[in-house]
């Protein structure tokens, strides 16, 4: 046997936007362990409920992850409607329901981008943010942000959207689907992508379900879960179709993100169909008592936003358990027996958040 | 005009920052905002970098690898905090675990506004930075640089 050596990889890395560090045991080409350690990004800010008012607390939430932004902020909002029992209009729902799927093209075009550079293919990095500037462009046409929208609020949302604006945007999202279809066939059949990442950082059906993989990581292992199926908000009057594939490795976690992009514009479609007329907020009196799990289906899986109020306007303790924080075990499954020059790759498969896992 | 002010390399660091002021970083280096046309590049490798992008409140555990990239890049170097968390610790100011600005911990010269920042004023920033590359140059020229070897003609 040979001797075993530890190679560090990150806070600082080139494929790495965000800082996680990885103690790799390598027998020599070979990683037959791996030591993770977060905390890079810890910035404590669940403890800021205790320093900021319920309705403020959106624009923490917000904050949690520049990527997922609208969604942390809607699904904390909800959580608190839920206890307050706030009916919130149904104009209010749709349109959280666009800005979400919104929110996940972008999420999963920048993950396109940024996979494509972590196999070396940089072209395909510049293309796929290219397309991905036309959702940023929607996004602050309609919210006045770019990536941090802030247009959540307690008991709606804060602006509406034109009936003119939604046509279009349904007439635009053509020419979105048009540029995702060449992208998405570069990534699904190009040889030398195929080949790249066929095989490479394979997990198991039960392996994924029994670590607690979540999102575009368990679908590709063929663990059909998704949240929007548990129809919170509007999703319950949409079609939402759950992808998946079987392979378990990086290509099939690929293919699924490929194919979401699908039915994001899908769902995002049949929404501005049913969106109906109407006011876009209630107003919101009194203040928070009791505690409520709010569960979503952010870009990379479940999210969980646990709240728990005292009846003053100061929340007593929140705490956001976020996709990434469970697909870490899958990546060290994934990422055992590996080759050095995959882990790259690998890391970069489960789509990792760091600013949402340390919060 | 130098050799350096015509082709500057950036590294990015994300020093506890949320990510949305990272991506919109990533965002000025491809094709809508494209930088690549000013010469700009963006490296992995602080050892080949003049302009350090950093983003973020900056956190206890983040301290010391923000502080080692820094004094990875060889002189003259520039600093650019980009967002408000990297100027003063923005929204997480309050927050436990927060130094509350890239300033704490390093020297800063350039400070960029925004929550997020956007693409344009981070591309206004990095080209503030170059007078600034340019006159650090130009200073250790007159002085002599501890080395001996007049940095940024070396490349």
């Amino acid at each position: 046997m040979s001797k075993q050596i530890i190679v560090p990889f990150g806070p600082q890395h080139p494929v790495l936007p965000e800082p996680i560090h990885l103690d790799l045991v390598l027998e020599d080409e070979k990683v037959v362990d791996v030591i993770p350690s977060i905390g890079y990004i810890h910035r404590g800010f669940e403890k800021l409920v205790e320093k900021r008012e319920f309705t403020e607390y959106v624009y923490v939430a917000e904050r949690t992850c520049g990527i997922c932004s609208f969604i942390h902020g809607a699904t904390y909002c909800q959580g608190i409607e839920q206890i307050m029992k706030i009916e919130v209009p149904e104009r209010a729902q749709y349109l959280r329901v666009i800005w979400s799927e919104f929110s996940r093209l972008h999420s999963h075009l920048l993950w396109l981008g940024l996979f494509a550079d972590s196999f070396g293919f940089e072209n395909l990095f510049m293309g796929a943010w290219k397309t991905r500037e036309r959702v940023l462009d929607f996004m602050e046409e309609t919210t006045g942000g770019r990536v941090i929208q802030g247009t959540s609020k307690i008991g709606g949302v804060r602006r509406d959207i034109s009936s003119e604006r939604l046509d279009r945007m349904v007439k635009d999202l053509d020419v979105l689907d048009r540029e995702m279809k060449e992208l998405t066939t570069i990534f699904l059949h190009d040889d030398s992508i195929r080949h790249r990442l066929r095989n490479v950082g394979t997990i198991s059906r039960e392996d994924a379900y029994h670590l607690g993989a979540v999102g575009p990581t368990a679908r590709g292992s063929g663990v059909a879960v998704d949240l929007r199926k548990t129809g919170y908000g509007a999703y319950d009057r949409l079609n939402v179709p759950v992808v998946t594939d079987s392979c378990g490795d990086c290509l099939s976690r690929c293919t699924v993100r490929a194919k979401e992009l699908f039915t994001s514009t899908d769902l995002i479609r049949q929404a501005a169909r049913k969106i109906p007329d109407g006011p876009v907020d209630v107003k919101v009196t009194g203040a928070p008592d009791g505690e409520y799990f709010m569960r979503a289906e952010q870009p990379r899986g479940e999210l969980v936003h646990y709240l728990k109020g005292n009846g003053t306007k100061f929340l007593v303790r929140s705490r956001i358990r976020t996709p990434t924080l469970t697909n870490i075990p899958p990546l060290i499954k994934m990422l055992a027996g590996c080759d050095l020059a995959d882990v790259p790759v690998i890391v970069l498969s489960i789509d990792p958040c760091i600013s949402c896992t340390e919060r | 005009m130098t050799y350096l002010q015509k082709s500057p390399w950036i590294v990015h660091y994300n020093a506890s920052s949320c990510n949305g002021c990272d991506i919109e970083i990533l965002a000025a280096l491809t094709p809508v905002f494209d930088v690549e046309r000013f010469g700009i590049i963006n490296t992995g490798n602080p050892k080949h970098a003049d302009i350090l992008l950093c983003t973020g409140s900056v956190n206890e555990q983040n301290k010391v690898p923000l502080k080692n990239v820094y004094d990875q890049i060889p002189e003259p170097k520039v600093v650019v905090a980009i967002g408000i968390c990297a100027s003063s610790g923005g929204i997480f100011r309050e927050c436990y675990n927060v130094s509350g600005g890239i300033d704490k911990i390093i020297p800063v010269d350039v400070y960029v506004p925004g929550c997020a920042a956007r693409p344009e004023s981070i591309i206004d920033g990095v080209v503030t930075a170059l007078g600034i590359l340019e006159q650090k140059r130009l200073a250790m020229q007159t002085e002599g640089s501890p080395a001996g070897t007049k940095a940024g003609e070396a490349r």
